[in-house]
């Protein structure tokens, strides 16, 4: 049985740490992280593996900094 | 720099499985806007659309004064910046000269609806074959968020500290219903960014608007309702938030004009 399984790969570099992903994602996956990049924002970083590839946190992502994957990947 | 955590699945992060990554059109440098300001997210769809029509080299955009001023420091495109408000006159040379080139202006409420409304609304009445991309977030953003002509009764900006009071400082000005009345006007719709459907109908909308370009049909207008959270002073959760219970009751969204054709709407009541 074939299942949908997403990742997502945030530039920390260029988030601003404004938490619109946050809000947008369905399954909780994005939380803000403790430490903070090189221009003092916190950024949004991977929790779990609930991912489906949806794209919803790229698509309002007001700096793009979102990339999502989407492959089958069989389960057993 | 990109972290690696301990979530991340090396199988799946393979380039045939990408299925969303910023657009190349937008140039490789960090966006200059606060956290959280829908200026990124209405950038990026209108990048995508143009790069989906694949008209980048046929495209020439506007940018305004205001916080967007430095749009064509993003935009991979050809782009001219105009004198404050004087947008779409500018757009309208551009494409009287080259009749087969896209042409589309970029402006905020401040250069749109405040300096450039003679231009804006001539513009619209003479029916030039422009697009019209008008972000509009009820505040001075760039200047330190004084009362703009779109900001809610009430609401407070650095100038109407005690809330917009409509004896005095007047009623807001809907620049996209009053524009809808003008014939030249084939197409007007108010979206916004902030939610991801929001985002798919907006990038719909510019699609629309560039398609009907490229038909001759007459001037496009979108106004994306956006958040300025620095001005509103909010997070930017809580400025969309804010966003969709009190600007959208007033701005609401939805077309407003279709093929040419005022579209029906119920009237919505001032709130004092």
């Amino acid at each position: 049985m074939a299942k949908i399984k997403g990742d997502i790969v945030i530039n920390t570099e260029r988030c601003k740490g404004c938490e619109v992903c946050i809000a947008a994602c369905p399954f909780t996956v994005i939380q803000m992280s403790k430490e903070v990049n090189s221009k003092g924002y916190h950024f949004a970083m991977k929790v779990n593996d609930e991912c489906t590839g949806c794209t919803n946190c790229a698509l309002v992502c007001p700096d793009g900094v979102i990339t999502v994957y989407r492959a089958k990947v069989a389960t057993e | 720099m990109i972290m690696e955590d301990k979530f991340s699945k090396t199988d799946i992060q393979k380039p045939e499985n990408i299925v969303y990554k910023r657009t190349d059109l937008l140039v490789d440098r960090p966006l200059s806007y606060c956290p959280g300001c829908g200026h990124g997210t209405a950038h990026r769809m209108l990048m995508e659309v143009i790069e989906e029509m694949d008209i980048m080299e046929k495209t020439i955009g506007v940018s305004p004064v205001g916080c967007s001023v430095l749009a064509y420091d993003f935009l991979n495109i050809d782009m001219l910046g105009a004198a404050h408000g004087r947008a779409p006159a500018l757009a309208t040379a551009i494409k009287r000269m080259w009749p087969d080139h896209f042409v589309f202006t970029y402006q905020g409420d401040g250069d749109l609806a405040a300096i450039g409304t003679g231009e804006t609304i001539h513009a619209c009445n003479r029916g030039e074959n422009i697009t019209i991309i008008f972000i509009n977030n009820g505040i001075y953003g760039m200047t330190g968020g004084q009362m703009a002509p779109t900001t809610l009764p009430g609401m407070r900006s650095s100038t109407s500290p005690y809330g917009r009071d409509v004896p005095t400082m007047g009623h807001p000005l809907k620049i996209t219903e009053l524009v809808a009345q003008l014939p030249g006007v084939y197409y007007v719709t108010r979206q916004s960014v902030h939610t991801p459907s929001n985002v798919r109908k907006t990038k719909k909308a510019i699609r629309k608007a560039f398609e009907l370009q490229k038909e001759n049909k007459g001037l496009c207008f979108i106004e994306i309702v956006s958040n300025c959270n620095s001005g509103w002073k909010m997070t930017p959760v809580q400025s969309n938030k804010w966003m969709e219970e009190n600007m959208f009751p007033f701005y609401q969204l939805g077309d407003i004009k279709l093929d040419g054709k005022l579209v029906e709407r119920k009237e919505t009541v001032e709130k004092e």
